[in-house]
């Protein structure tokens, strides 16, 4: 059997050696995701209802969020791409290239109705079940579930 | 006052930027890039490798990711609890009318909690819901190699055009979901 090329680009330890750093580093992580949960509540992009009404056109609320974000991140890797601005540690920052498959499209189109139905992505699904909605754990536990299914059919589904 | 500020919904002209600036804080401090479905291979890779390829690498490398999840959890958790806004969500008059039809009209949550609660697991609406809905996002999200935050937030930003097809993807799925197919569901 033929292994398919690499098609997920957000796993870097495959693609790139990746330095070990010591344990505690991690709470930078954890600190870094507190804010994120904290700005997904508080701007209600967790909310069922903000997701439906972007699906309808019936508030401009989630463009704003997604359209000033994206702003924002392009700004600032342009920044760190054109003054070579290195992390904390003094390491350089480096950027992955994507390449198009077919994924893209049809897990695309999967997630987007899982998003509209279920009013979660992956990051409001963890932020809605510390918010204390009980019942999204299953959520969350489906989405794992399907995670794992992708993995198991990978080289069957077309790419 | 801050506190008041703080605790009724941010404008997204606040949280937008914000949210943005998760992109350069997480380069900066340590070269990671913001993406968030990851975390649900990491956790397959941990848990349940079961000798398939797509799971067998050393997840512990990735373990940030995993750390950033649980942070996003506890700051859920803060945001609701420290920062509980009183007031029901505010909702388009057009989607109260509709979810009327539907008999969902408490919005005093973040989530219609007529529609997603544990009895509601058991009703084939709720099953749908919440059971194949999550399926969706992480079959979907892998298929696709990244969610909301690694293709529509760090590959835009980075100017990576297949984000761009993802995002375009993700928007289409969720059109056709929200308008042609979630109707006839809720009317279970």
């Amino acid at each position: 059997m033929v292994l398919l090329m690499n098609t997920d680009f957000e796993v870097e330890s495959l693609n790139t050696p990746v330095k070990q750093e010591p344990g505690w580093y991690q709470l930078k992580y954890l600190v870094a995701g507190v804010f994120f949960g904290l700005i997904l509540v508080k701007s209600q992009v967790v909310s069922w209802y903000r997701i439906q009404e972007m699906f309808r056109l019936q508030s401009f609320h989630m463009y704003g969020v997604i359209g000033s974000a994206v702003m924002t991140g392009m700004i600032s890797i342009f920044l760190i791409k054109k003054l070579k601005i290195r992390t904390i540690h003094g390491e350089p920052v480096t950027f992955t290239v994507k390449y198009f498959n077919k994924g893209q499209v049809i897990g695309g189109l999967l997630f987007g109705s899982g998003w509209a139905m279920t009013g979660a992505c992956p990051g409001p699904l963890f932020a809605q079940t510390g918010a204390g909605f009980t019942v999204t754990i299953v959520t969350l536990f489906s989405a794992i579930a399907g995670t794992w299914v992708y993995g198991v059919m990978r080289e069957r589904l077309p790419h | 006052m801050l506190i008041n500020a703080l605790s009724s919904p941010w404008p997204w002209y606040v949280a937008g930027p914000l949210i943005g600036l998760m992109v350069p804080l997480l380069l900066l401090l340590g070269n990671r890039h913001f993406g968030i479905s990851s975390s649900l291979r990491h956790i397959c890779a941990a848990c349940l490798p079961a000798k398939i390829p797509f799971f067998s690498y050393n997840w512990k490398k990735e373990s940030w990711n995993l750390f950033f999840a649980g942070g996003i959890l506890l700051g859920g958790g803060i945001a609701s609890f420290l920062l509980t806004d009183p007031h029901p969500v505010m909702i388009h008059p057009q989607l109260a009318a509709e979810l009327r039809g539907y008999g969902v009209t408490d919005h005093h949550a973040l989530l219609p909690v007529q529609l997603f609660n544990w009895p509601a697991l058991l009703t084939i609406r709720g099953f749908i819901l919440m059971v194949v809905g999550g399926f969706l996002v992480g079959f979907g999200t892998r298929y696709a190699g990244g969610c909301t935050s690694g293709h529509s937030i760090m590959g835009l930003s980075n100017l990576q055009w297949p984000s761009l097809v993802a995002t375009c993807s993700f928007m289409a799925g969720g059109f056709i979901m929200a308008n042609l197919i979630l109707p006839s569901i809720l009317h279970l």
